[in-house]
């Protein structure tokens, strides 16, 4: 077997939003560092903008006045039900219109009212674009950025310090093409490998499984890389379920905020608007104002249980003009492809009728309104000390940063959050070089042996399994990655809060579920690949799993419904401030196999009122 | 619409492959075309349709959700740089749409180092080119007051 060494000073793992910022950013503070990429697709189409967006999501237009850091931290404190890292939100607010307007400087197209020379606002928060070329925009600055992206290779473990263990020293990973594996020597790592999709069944079944709304390849490193490294994480029993439009999976932001479109049930009636009903379990959260994504989602749900469904969305009121039709088409087109021709195909013309919205299947990000991920270091002039160990965005783990869906605490980051949130991180990393002049590396040869044995074992099992059977895929020596998938996305869906159960779980339920996470767990050493494709596949299912568990662990802790609309704890149906308005931040121990999980305290650190 | 690729105009130059996200455009060892190897992991991004110089991919919508019958069709330019969508219904209505993709041309961005007439540090909180890229003519906003005690809800 061939095997590579990529020695680096910076080594970026995930070439999306956050790594590209992290590239770009590192770069103009480290004019002669080595710094590396790693990217398991292609940079110029790779991660959740890999299609294109239509709306940059976070910008605050500070140059009109539009809004401050301050209203952006209160917006987000509110639609996460009050637990957020407000020094990571702040810091994000006060660098993401400047990395906006370097977007615009590259050549990303935003639209701009002709009159006032303003960027046209979808919403408070947000601006539209022409954002079919978002993704490769961004790369073309990353590819000037970096010495070297290694592509197709899929890391699947990160490497710690031999001689100092909570030191990061690196990861290791296999080329997807050829096959070889690849040990990656790096003094300061950014990690910026995004969300994770399919841990919950998606609603879309047979050849559309891949429709998920969050995109297919977000596979959850971004979360099991820093847990099985000894990271500590927070908030990873929150969960993104984002209204779409049925089955094309189409976003509703631009509908709602931009086009006006309005949204009933199968009465007609609007039903997003009915506080009363939310204030008997979740008090005064209910008159946040918005209303909270997930409460906006609890209203929709209660609709449907009720037998008030289908919802409706009425885009046929929407689409007046010839504008307006192009920016509903456009939305999709440059977003959610599908969506459109899923139009086409059932002939609905949506100027002349409505579609359906239903709620989807949980996500795990921390980029959008959700904000799990790995627990980081905030800022130095603005971070209390027990939410500051290191430099800026750093992990619990010395050198090992983190951005955008891996970093946690923050949440409603999106695309340009997450570039600006990378750039934070990519600054960092060099100070912590700068600031650590003369560290040494060093890699343990039987750390890394056996990491190399353990990536490729699936060829093996492979290998030795088909031959005992005549064809096909049924064998009983190994287990296929996707009918793993299956099986886990079959565990979270029924135990972990997913569809099948409208979102609802208890303890004995979790019980349950982690019974057969575990049995799934001892399953994946006998994963088969039949291929490299397959052994990415694998990996992918790994990471998967691992991001899996800690959703449980952080669900079964958490003894309360924080976040109705997104998940119920049936055994602890309410809001319990007294007891629960903190922070759950666990830590897995790969020797013992051991996860410890506590309570932080949340600060409100900004005086905004 | 998982991609499929259309035998007679596949050139084997492996664009597809080169870009595809979910790796799944592969060649077929045997008549050294492409092929959509997993389906049902395919996001219908398109990135391979737009990539393929023979215009070789196309796209028939999920079958579990869609319809025989609509073809889409996109043209990217990135010398214009426009994106063109002609979509035909499944009833023969058609539809189409014209975008801008960028305002500069592909590869005109620049990265360049922070120097030390910059006028910032490692050690400050700004980011490259701040604060002049924040357009408001000020510093860096900082908050009006903290408050670090802990326990503090
Ligand atoms: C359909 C859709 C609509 C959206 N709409 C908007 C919108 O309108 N406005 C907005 O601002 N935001 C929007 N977003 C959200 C935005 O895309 C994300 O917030 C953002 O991309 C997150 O950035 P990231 O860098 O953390 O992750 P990503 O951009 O997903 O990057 C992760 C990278 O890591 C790589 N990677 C993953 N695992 C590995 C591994 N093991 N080894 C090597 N590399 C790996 C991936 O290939 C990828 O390149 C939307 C997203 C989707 C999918
Ligand atoms: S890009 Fe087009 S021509 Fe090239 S291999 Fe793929 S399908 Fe064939
Ligand atoms: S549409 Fe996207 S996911 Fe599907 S094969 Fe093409 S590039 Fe891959």
């Amino acid at each position: 077997m061939q095997v590579r060494n990529v020695e680096s000073d910076v080594l970026i793992i995930g070439g999306g939003m956050a790594g590209c910022g992290a590239a770009y950013e590192a770069r103009t503070w480290g004019k002669d560092l080595k710094i590396v990429i790693a990217e398991k697709a292609n940079i110029d189409r790779s991660g959740a903008v890999a299609m294109g967006l239509s709306a940059i999501n976070t910008y605050l237009g500070m140059r009109w006045g539009e809004n401050t850091p301050e209203d952006f931290v209160n917006y987000v404190k509110g639609d996460l039900m009050g637990l957020v890292r407000e020094d990571l939100v702040y810091d994000v607010a006060r660098h993401v219109d400047s990395s906006v307007h370097l977007l615009e400087e590259w050549g990303l197209p935003i639209m701009k009212d002709e009159k006032t020379g303003k960027y046209v606002r979808e919403g408070k928060w947000q601006i539209l674009i022409h954002g079919e070329s978002y993704k490769p925009i961004v790369a073309e600055a990353a590819k000037k950025a970096a010495s070297e992206i290694v592509s197709r290779v899929m890391i699947t473990h990160l490497i710690t310090d031999s001689q100092d263990k909570n030191r990061i020293a690196g990861a290791v990973g296999f080329d997807v093409r050829d096959g070889s594996f690849i040990i990656f020597k790096a003094k300061a790592v950014v990690l910026a490998s995004g969300g994770a999709t399919h841990i919950f069944r998606p609603r879309s079944v047979g050849e559309g499984w891949g429709r998920t709304w969050y995109s297919p390849w977000s596979t959850g490193s971004g979360y099991a890389l820093p847990i099985e490294a000894g990271a500590k994480m927070v908030q990873m029993e929150i969960r993104l379920v984002p209204t779409r439009f049925k089955d094309g999976y189409g976003p509703v932001g631009s509908w709602f905020l931009y086009l006006k479109s309005k949204a009933t049930n199968v009465n007609g009636e609007t039903y997003d608007t009915n506080r009363d009903r939310l204030r008997a379990n979740y008090g005064a959260y209910a008159d946040a104002k918005p209303m909270p994504t997930c409460m906006r989602n609890h209203l929709m749900m209660e609709e449907i249980k009720e037998g008030r469904s289908p919802i409706l969305m009425h885009t046929q009121d929407a689409l007046d003009t010839r504008e307006k039709e192009e920016a509903g088409w456009e939305d999709f087109l440059d977003m959610t492809v599908s969506q459109a021709m899923l139009w086409a195909s059932q002939n609905t013309d949506p100027k002349e009728r409505w579609s359906e919205l239903v709620p989807t299947e949980p996500y795990i990000m921390g980029s959008h309104a959700v904000n799990a991920g790995a627990w980081v270091s905030g800022p130095e002039d603005l971070a209390p000390e027990e939410y500051q160990w290191g430099w800026n965005r750093m992990t619990t783990i010395a050198g090992l940063f983190a951005a955008g869906d891996a970093a946690g605490g923050a949440g409603h980051k999106f695309s340009s959050g997450s570039f600006a949130e990378g750039r934070i991180a990519g600054k960092a990393a060099v100070k912590f070089l700068h600031d650590n002049s003369g560290l040494r590396t060093n890699l343990d040869k039987e750390v890394i042996e056996a990491r190399k044995n353990e990536i490729f074992q699936p060829l093996e099992n492979y290998q030795l399994g088909k031959q005992f059977i005549t064809r096909g895929s049924v064998s009983p020596y190994y287990l296929y990655p996707n009918q793993g998938l299956k099986r886990l996305e079959k565990i979270m869906d029924e135990y972990g809060g997913g569809i099948t159960s409208f979102y609802s779980t208890n303890s004995t339920g979790l019980g349950r579920g982690m019974e057969l996470l575990d049995m799934l767990k001892e399953d994946l050493s006998l994963l088969g690949a039949e291929d490299l494709h397959q052994l990415q596949r694998a990996w992918e299912l790994n990471h998967r799993v691992i991001t899996a568990e800690s959703v449980m662990r952080h669900t079964l802790f958490r003894e309360e419904t924080r976040w109705p609309g997104y998940y119920y704890r049936t055994d602890h149906p309410k809001i319990d401030d007294a007891n629960w308005k903190v922070f759950v931040v666990s830590k897995f121990d790969r020797n013992s196999g051991n996860w410890s999980l506590e309570k932080v305290p949340v600060y409100n650190i900004l005086r905004t009122e | 619409m998982p991609t499929f690729v259309v035998e007679a105009r596949c050139k084997n130059n492996q664009k597809c492959v080169e870009i595809c996200p979910s790796d799944i455009m592969q060649m077929d060892p045997d008549i050294n075309k492409a092929y959509n190897v997993e389906p049902d992991m395919c996001w219908e991004c398109l990135s391979c349709v737009k990539a393929c110089p023979e215009r070789a991919i196309e796209v028939r919508p999920y079958a579990d959700i869609s319809p025989l019958g609509s073809e889409i069709s996109v043209v990217r330019d990135d010398k214009a740089n426009t994106i063109k969508w002609d979509i035909k219904y499944r009833d023969s209505r058609k539809k189409q749409f014209e975008f801008q993709i960028r305002t500069t041309p592909w590869d005109s961005i620049a990265v360049n180092p922070v120097t030390s007439k910059d006028n910032i540090s490692l050690d400050d909180q700004e980011l490259s080119r701040e604060p002049e890229m924040l357009l408001t003519g000020k510093e860096l906003p900082k908050p009006n007051a903290l408050n670090l005690k802990a326990g503090a809800v």
